[in-house]
């Protein structure tokens, strides 16, 4: 018989335990990788590479192919149903290989025109692809994501994919563990994009480097799933490889009749196994970080890096305050590139562009919250583009038969088809050189939304109210007036 | 993977240091779809420069590069060691090397070797007229000189490159036990 483990564990271990299928002496461990998304961008090389080496995928069945990141967010067919032309040329030739790579190696793809086409990190959770206590990857630095619903995810780079395309694991090393304790009720008119912006604000860019992180405490407890996708998705923005959630009644209640979510008795059996996944009781963290939600403002991002959060009642700070050397200067490079000066009022910045979009913030609930900021309203007249891009297609039409959409072109945003759009310049929907968007992605980088753009990370309702109002603003204003004159 | 045993032959005598993903393989070229054919945009922004060490016929299909300290920092692109390998590139010479490149320069068969900047700078010297020889076996560089510079690899990542392994070889080696994982766990977690 062999002994009963005792010691406490956090899920962190459990699920990495689940999934060991040898340890080398040097503590390396082959793990097996549960589930596998891939898309247009970062797999061709790795199709090509098994081609080369006449190698197969050896688990079609655990990979699923989804574009997002190139594809254009206009109409993909026309009157008659017929696919429209690409035009450019490599977006093109990467869609075509993933359309051609997928069904010679075996696996299924959710195709550009399909219904449930969508942003990946999107797609996954969203078709019940993502499971609690798996190990889940994808060639894309954002695919913690899935960590919302207690699935160990993290990027892999275009070997690793081909790696994992070949043989269903991959040679890791155990990271630290950090958990990220945020307790109390969240104050009026903020919600879980603000959480993670204060989380990375307080620990910084590379605060979780090293590190899976677990979030915990009541506020993350209280958070529907859509609100701890947002947070886990942007674990990597404060440099943790993956970002965890404990699976709980909102996970399995989330999951429960999604097309490829276990049915019948399988979900008895899944939902009792996944029941144990928790931490347990004294289970020690390498370093453990605590919020009071009851602190935490409407936010916004200042800077060229996600860690330069303030609230949306403060100022741009002077690169003079920070104690750090080698932050001063980058914050007086980052003031540049953003065309700010210190001391200025964040809510006296006017935007050019609106964003509401990504894998961090395009699901059903962020387009409810953004449509009830836009309400009667109109964009302002400032604003030269305001997009509003659902994360998939079932939840544009989920969208429009709640009349959202109906909402927004009435107050003059863009309704667009899924894709990851504005987030990152690859395809058509970019930011122009000098312009200031309020966006709802997740990576303020230098020229992330195209050469030169400006961009501030907000949460939905954050971004409506700046497409409403020409500026920067605290959404909590708008919804005092909306309570008032009802 | 070819096993590489030794690398023999010219080497580009550069030195430059710092030189990040982006001059390697500048961000244009990430769109393709291909790991071959990137060879064409290596290096791009230092060949548009006349009489540039890469479009030197003396060092042309040179199988070494010999570089400064902190080759192969910025972004994480694997574009950079393909562009690399496409160009005929089979071992790099510097002082140090970003860890991300130096993993990916490994998963596709191409040695970074590090050696002191004394050694690096003699090297560079030679190179300008002679051939060099990296050998995996004995760990060492040497020249037509009689020089002889001692390097270390990491023992896993140098079987690998000298038996021509690469990773999906090895764990594809695996097969019995990650089928036996496979079969436990379709027993146990059967909604998998
Ligand atoms: S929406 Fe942005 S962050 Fe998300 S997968 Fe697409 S490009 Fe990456």
């Amino acid at each position: 018989m062999r002994a009963i483990v005792t010691e406490p564990r956090t899920l962190y271990q459990k699920i990495w335990d689940a999934h060991v299928v040898e340890r080398r002496d040097d503590g390396t461990c082959l793990l097996y990788i549960d589930r596998h998304l891939v898309h247009e961008v970062t797999s061709p090389q790795a199709f090509e590479g098994l081609r080369v080496a006449g190698r197969r995928v050896r688990r079609p069945d655990l990979t699923l192919a989804v574009p997002d990141h190139n594809l254009p967010t206009t109409p993909r067919v026309d009157a008659a149903g017929r696919r429209l032309p690409i035009a450019d040329a490599e977006s093109a030739q990467q869609l075509a290989a993933l359309e051609a790579n997928a069904p010679e190696f075996g696996i299924r793809l959710i195709d550009a025109t399909a219904p449930e086409q969508g942003i990946v990190h999107v797609v996954g959770p969203e078709q019940g692809f993502t499971l609690p206590g798996t190990t889940l990857v994808c060639g894309d630095s954002h695919t913690a994501a899935h960590g919302a619903l207690g699935a160990l995810a993290f990027g892999i780079g275009t070997s690793e994919v081909e790696h994992v395309l070949a043989t269903q694991t991959l040679l890791l090393k155990q990271s630290k563990s950090m958990e990220i304790r945020v307790d109390g009720a969240l104050g009026f008119g903020v919600d879980a994009k603000d959480v993670i912006l204060a989380i990375i604000g307080r620990i910084g860019a590379s605060g979780g480097t090293g590190y899976v992180v677990e979030y915990t405490g009541s506020t993350i407890r209280g958070l529907s799933v859509e609100g701890r996708l947002t947070v886990a998705n942007m674990a990597i923005e404060h440099g943790a490889r993956s970002g965890l959630i404990a699976p709980d009644e909102t996970t399995f209640a989330y999951l429960k009749g999604r097309p490829m979510a276990p049915a019948g008795e399988a979900w008895g059996r899944a939902v009792a196994w996944w029941r144990t996944l928790p931490s347990d009781p004294g289970a020690r963290y390498d370093r453990t970080v605590t919020l009071d939600a009851g602190q935490i403002a409407p936010s916004l991002t200042w800077g060229t890096s996600p860690e330069d959060v303030v609230p949306i009642t403060g100022a741009v700070p002077d690169p003079d305050s920070f104690a750090d050397a080698s932050k001063r200067a980058a914050a007086r490079k980052s003031l540049d590139y953003m065309g700010l000066a210190p001391g200025m009022r964040m809510q006296d910045v006017g935007v050019d562009n609106i964003f509401i979009g990504s894998c961090t913030n395009s699901r059903i609930e962020d387009l409810r919250a953004a449509a009830a900021v836009a309400k009667g309203r109109r964009v302002a007249s400032g604003v030269r583009q305001a997009l509003v891009v659902p994360g998939s297609g079932l939840v544009k039409r989920q969208a429009e038969a709640e009349g959202l959409d109906r909402i927004f072109i009435e107050a003059g945003f863009e309704w667009r088809e899924p894709g990851c759009s504005m987030c990152l310049a690859m395809n058509p929907d970019k930011v122009p050189p000098g312009e200031r968007c309020a966006s709802t992605s997740n990576r303020n980088f230098v020229g992330r939304q195209g050469p030169g753009a400006r961009t501030h990370l907000v949460s939905p309702a954050m971004a409506a109210a700046a497409a409403v109002t020409g500026r920067l603003t605290d959404v909590r204003e708008l919804m005092h007036q909306q309570t008032g004159s009802l | 993977m070819e096993p590489v045993r030794a690398v023999e032959g010219r080497a580009y005598p550069w030195g430059a240091k710092n030189v990040d993903t982006d001059v390697i393989i500048p961000a244009h070229w990430l769109k393709t779809i291909t790991r071959a054919g990137l060879g064409r945009g290596a290096f791009e922004t230092v060949r548009a420069e006349p009489g540039n060490i890469f479009d030197d016929p003396a060092y042309a299909g040179a199988p070494i590069l010999i570089a400064g300290d902190n080759f192969g920092c910025g972004s994480s692109r694997e574009h950079a060691a393909w562009a690399l390998a496409d160009m005929g590139v089979r071992a790099v010479i510097a002082p140090s090397f970003s860890d991300i490149f130096s993993g990916n320069a490994f998963k596709n068969g191409i040695v970074t070797v590090v050696l002191s900047q004394e050694a690096v700078d003699r090297l560079i010297v030679v190179a300008r007229d002679h051939p060099i020889a990296v050998d995996l076996e004995t760990q060492t560089v040497t020249t037509p000189f009689q020089d002889r510079f001692a390097f270390t690899l990491d023992p896993f990542r140098r079987d690998c490159l000298m038996q021509g392994l690469d990773e999906v070889g090895l764990t594809l080696a695996r097969d019995a036990a990650i089928s036996d994982y496979e079969t436990r766990v379709a027993a146990e977690r059967p909604w998998l």
